[in-house]
């Protein structure tokens, strides 16, 4: 069972405090755009074994999304963030390149 | 003859004296015993029958990997089997009873299989799945069914209580010998909250039986002295009678108390389970001994040579008067040399090495004990005990030398380390060829979330088997286990102990070396499984070569004990007949528990009433006290109807669908949801939220409303208000508040977090009663207060006033097709309120209705409900609700998907009425057939039910469906088999049955 702590309110808590709620930095494609956009936005996620962005929602607390990035491997955190941005923030990429030197996920490296 | 001593052993208290009962007999032990040294205290060498073969079994160790001593324990509300008699305290009227043979332990026909092995190899199972049906039928099941099962279920309620408890700790210690002592003595003079808890009664573990000494003084002072230091300490917690149960990620251990076990007289629950978070852990779990692989080894009476010793020291109880030691490393010396100093008799230690022992092995000879090196034991004699054993080189292949009348057999394979707590999380182990073990790699252990290590092995479970080296290993790892959590360790060196020079272990993996098949198909792996050397050389044989397919093939290690005893001996025959070093077939995988725990412990407190809690409207007392029938409706308990004296529950509903399309029906409507969405930027969130406008509702009206998902399917529905400039209120589903709730949040955080919209759940702050009915107007008129006339109030609109002194907020929806108001008060007044309807509407004919009521007078409306109408791969469009569609909008949530192909597509089965032409009621859930077959050799299908109901308006069956070109099909009949074989005709209608214009709501 994960820890992890909540960027809005500092907490931080078990997992079953949390909700997780799949991938991070989804781009969401609405009427007018291609099928190929469309089926990227609704169904192609990745499935990394290693590192990896998440939504999780603090449910039993102050209600708030943020991302997690994260090892799926390890379960290692590398760091969570406000969920209002569409890009990892630099020093949690640079913390993830500290460990994971030449990790890359979909756009990001 | 098993007996008690003289001397009595250390644990044993004779100014207690206990009676309990084996099998209805009665039998004396002491306070201090477990049932195990009782048992054979009194000569009862029998406690079971082995799983397959049903072979006569005895405890073979002392402890928690006792695969043998399995009794059904208590009685009643008590009774408990599968119970370890080694680990069970020894309580006054402890009733037990052994399992596993018929008719009785002595005397069981079940060990004909016993005779039959060589026609039950390993993959026996798997082999006969293969036969055809018939033979499984007749001959495979009823022999299965009747020999499978190790105990009985409880048949009666358990009669205790448990509990979960919450902790957190600096560093945690699993095991209470000296070096879990020593972990938590330095990680607690460092100042680190400590947790330290030890799986039996009693601290010390090993050495305090082996009598060592640690720091010139008894193991037994010293152990004393270090517990009463640490009980001291205001920052360590030590626990007995708990044990480490399992680690989890990111530090999360459970561990699992057993509080009145050993006295079931204590009030309060009998297990607590410890859910710990611990930054940093130490697996000081010490090692468990291995038995030798010959022949007869499971005859009662064989034994760990350890497990000889901890029943001779312990509790006064020697296995036998004359014991033959056989073992390939210097351990077993002790127990020798410790049953001789007792007065018992030792003919011979056989040691496999042909270098015989080291300093003990030199100490027993210098007491007159014959020591053979390059000895075997070809076979035990002996059925249900053992009687002789007959000696053989270990390097041959089993040519008898001489035989050896004994009655015990006391056995030592070498020891493994506990690493079950270590690989758990994901530690990693070495093979260490040097001393013949796997022990934890410390480059490899399990992380946490920092990426670092949190588990460190100490002691034995570390591979260290010297006291000393014991001491040394388990300071450190205290030491570095508190640094990592920010304290500050002592300096200073561990005590020192007085550990004899000992000659290498010698892997004996099958005695002798070159055993051939009659040897090998009695020398027993698995003691509670039966599964032998033979059978997994034949496993190995038949192609299973990864140990993890070799045990489910062989069931090695399947059992209650989890191979405690025979993973690693296993494994090592599995690799002999593989041909390939044991670190390259690897351990199977090390799951918690440790040993079993209790379901209780596993629920704690969460039974009955506090499983989950039951959400209750305001209203519910007048439910309960009209002895409504209730149905839940997510975690709400809802009036299902309110029967009266005799009435059945289909007359109860019935009589409510006639008494509101007549009179008056009220409904408690408090389970909506109710959502406030508020803000400069409301009005276009809901226009994304909803797939209908809901910016341009005027303020004082109402809309019904529906909600999708990105992927076109609908996913929940209500009426929204237009409460003033910048505030609506969407009702949601029951079921669907919270979800929906979330779902909004969800966007507005991670998607539009520029839009200004705050979203608050109000759904419990109000009541909310539904008075239906043609005479609902005269009822609020009567109690008067505002004006509720069609002119000032019509139909799809909401006004705040008073009605009889309440404070109310009346909206002017229907579902249910009549004139109906669904009237919201504080929450505080909801139960007042009702009460007040109730009294005042009893001359308008009013009676409550619940819920199926409620679904009947929507379905004979056509309306839809999700989850009947919707099952998450439904778009509206399915529904005919394309007038609730905005195409006006650019965008809301699942437009784009569907405009996808297969949401486009005519042949989506469509919503439609159904009207059986016997009128009957259609089955819930049935499907209508079509012509033909599909691939698979099924009829094939063209529609199914969604909802179905008995009208009692229109004095038939109506139902609603989905249905192939259902609308274009108007009057055409479709046929729904039913499971009884017979099937139902169906006319294609208008999904609307009564009042097809919609006059009646809207006067
Ligand atoms: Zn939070």
């Amino acid at each position: 069972m994960l820890t992890l702590t909540c960027p809005c309110c500092g907490v931080s808590g078990e997992e079953t405090e949390f909700h997780a709620g799949g991938e991070a930095h989804l781009k969401r494609y609405g009427p007018g755009s291609s099928d190929n956009d469309f089926e990227g936005y609704l169904f192609m996620r990745e499935n990394p074994k290693g590192v990896h962005f998440e939504r999780w929602r603090h449910v039993y607390g102050c209600g708030k999304w943020f991302l997690a990035a994260r090892c799926t491997a390890t379960l290692e955190v590398f760091g969570t963030y406000p969920a209002q941005t569409t890009e990892p923030p630099q020093d949690i990429k640079d913390k993830i390149t500290a460990k994971r030197p030449g990790w890359s996920w979909r756009d990001f490296a | 003859m098993s007996t008690r001593l003289q001397s009595k052993g250390r644990l044993v208290d004779t100014t207690q004296p206990m009676e309990f009962r084996f099998n209805g007999k009665r039998l004396k032990g002491y306070a201090g015993d477990t049932l195990a040294s009782a048992l054979l205290a009194n000569d009862q060498m029998l406690m079971g029958r082995s799983f397959k073969y049903h072979r006569p079994r005895g405890a073979v160790a002392s402890g928690a990997e006792e695969p043998n001593a399995l009794v059904n324990l208590g009685q009643g509300g008590k009774f408990e089997p599968n119970q370890r008699a080694t680990t069970t305290e020894l309580f006054e009227g402890l009733y037990a009873t052994s399992q596993n043979h018929w008719p009785t332990l002595e005397f069981d026909v079940g060990a004909v299989n016993a005779a039959l092995a060589r026609f039950l190899p390993a993959g026996f199972y798997y082999k006969m799945f293969i036969h055809p049906r018939p033979f499984w039928k007749y001959v495979y099941e009823p022999f299965i069914r009747q020999s499978a099962g190790l105990g009985k279920a409880p048949k009666e309620r358990d009669a205790d209580t448990y509990e979960h408890f919450y902790f957190y700790a600096d560093v945690m210690v699993i095991g209470g010998g000296i070096a879990g002592l020593t972990a938590a003595l330095e990680a607690g003079r460092a100042g680190a909250r400590v947790l330290l808890v030890e799986q039996t009664a009693h601290w010390g573990g090993r050495a305090v039986v082996d009598g060592a000494e640690i720091g010139g003084k008894p193991a037994e002072d010293w152990v004393a002295e270090t517990v009463a230091e640490l009980a001291a300490m205001d920052n360590v917690t030590i626990r007995a009678r708990t044990m480490g149960a399992g680690v989890y990620d990111h530090g999360f251990i459970l561990a699992y108390e057993r509080l009145t076990d050993h006295n079931p007289e204590t009030s309060g629950p009998r297990h607590r389970l410890w859910r710990v978070r611990a930054k940093q852990t130490i697996s000081a779990t010490g090692a468990i001994e291995r038995p030798l692989s010959f022949a007869g080894n499971d005859i009662p009476g064989v034994m760990l040579a350890g497990a000889v010793r901890d029943y001779l020291v312990n509790w006064g109880v020697s296995i036998g008067d004359r014991t033959v030691v056989v073992t390939n490393n210097d351990d077993a010396y002790r127990t020798a040399i410790a049953l001789h100093r007792a007065g018992l008799r030792v003919p011979a230690i056989l040691d496999a090495r042909a270098s015989g022992g080291g300093a003990l092995a030199d100490e027993a000879r210098a007491a007159g004990i014959r020591v053979e090196a390059g000895r075997a034991i070809a076979k035990v004699k002996g059925g249900k005990r053992v009687e002789a054993v007959e000696v053989c080189l270990q390097a041959g292949e089993g040519a008898v030398l001489e035989t050896i009348p004994c009655d015990a057999v006391a056995m030592s394979g070498g020891w493994s380390p506990v690493v079950h707590l270590w690989s758990h999380c994901g530690g990693k182990l070495l093979w260490d060829t040097e001393l013949a073990m796997f022990r934890p790699d410390p480059a490899r252990a399990p992380t946490g979330s920092d990426g670092l290590g949190f588990v460190a092995a100490a002691g034995t479970a570390n591979g260290h088997l010297g006291t000393s080296a014991v001491l040394a290993d388990a300071q450190s790892a205290g030491r570095a286990a508190a640094k990592a959590t920010g304290a500050k360790p002592k300096t200073g060196k561990a005590p020192q102990s007085n550990d004899a020079d000992e000659a290498p272990i010698e892997p004996v993996w099958l005695m002798p070396q070159g055993a051939g098949d009659a040897l090998r198909m009695k020398a027993w792996l698995d003691y509670q499984n039966d599964v032998k050397v033979s059978d997994v050389q034949l496993a190995a044989r038949e192609g299973y070569e990864s140990v993890e397919h070799a045990k489910r093939y062989t069931t090695l290690g399947m059992a209650t004990d989890q191979g405690k005893l025979s993973n690693i001996n296993g494994l090592a025959v599995l690799s002999g007949a593989l041909d390939q070093a044991i670190p390259v077939t690897g351990t199977t995988t090390f799951r918690p528990p440790y040993t079993p725990i209790s379901m209780g412990a596993i629920g704690g407190s969460a039974r009955d009433g506090l499983f989950q809690p039951i959400r209750k409207t305001p209203i519910y007392g007048y439910h309960v006290d009209q002895n409504a029938d209730f149905e839940p409706v997510g975690h709400w308990r809802r009036p299902y109807t309110y029967p009266r004296s005799a009435e059945t529950v289909h007359d109860a509903v019935n009589r409510e669908v006639v008494n509101t399309r007549a009179n008056i029906g009220l409904l408690d409507a408090s389970t909506l949801g109710k959502l406030i969405v508020k803000g400069p930027d409301a009005g276009r969130f809901l226009d994304m939220m909803y797939t209908n406008m809901m910016s341009n509702l005027a303020i004082g009206k109402c809309r019904y409303g529906l909600m999708c998902s990105e992927n076109g399917f609908l996913s929940d529905d209500g009426v929204v208000a237009r409460i003033d400039e910048d505030t609506w209120l969407c009702h949601t589903t029951t079921g669907g508040a919270d979800r929906i709730h979330a779902w909004m949040e969800d966007w507005l955080q991670c998607e539009w977090w520029d839009w200004k919209v705050y979203v608050a759940n109000v759904t419990e702050q109000y009541a909310q009663v539904a008075v239906v009915g043609p005479k609902a107007r005269k009822l609020l008129e009567k109690l008067g207060g505002m004006d509720v006339s069609k002119e000032t109030l019509p139909f799809m609109q909401w006004a705040d006033g008073t009605l009889g002194g309440f404070p109310v907020r009346v909206y002017r929806i229907s579902f249910s097709g009549e004139l109906s108001y669904e009237i919201a008060v504080p929450a505080s007044l909801g139960r007042a309120f009702w009460d007040r309807l109730v009294a005042d509407g009893e001359e308008f004919g009013l009676m409550p209705y619940g819920t199926e009521c409620l679904h009947i007078l929507r379905a004979e409306k056509g309306f839809i409900m999700i989850g009947d109408e919707t099952d998450g791969t439904v778009i509206p469009q399915d529904l005919g609700l394309n007038w609730a569609i905005s195409k006006k909008k650019d965008d809301y949530l699942g437009k784009r998907a569907q405009e996808r192909e297969h949401m486009v597509d005519p042949k989506r089965w469509k919503l439609v009425g159904l009207e059986t032409l016997d009128g009957s009621v259609i089955p819930d859930g049935a499907y209508a057939v079509a012509a033909g077959k599909n691939a698979n050799g099924q009829r094939n299908t063209e529609g199914r039910v969604t909802s179905t109901y008995y009208s009692a308006t229109l004095k038939r069956g109506i139902a609603m469906g989905l249905i192939l070109n259902g609308p274009d099909r108007m009057g055409d009949v479709v046929e729904f088999p039913k499971v009884d074989g017979t099937s139902v005709k169906a006319k294609i209608v208008d999904q609307v049955f009564y009042d097809k214009a919609g006059e009646k709501q809207d006067v």
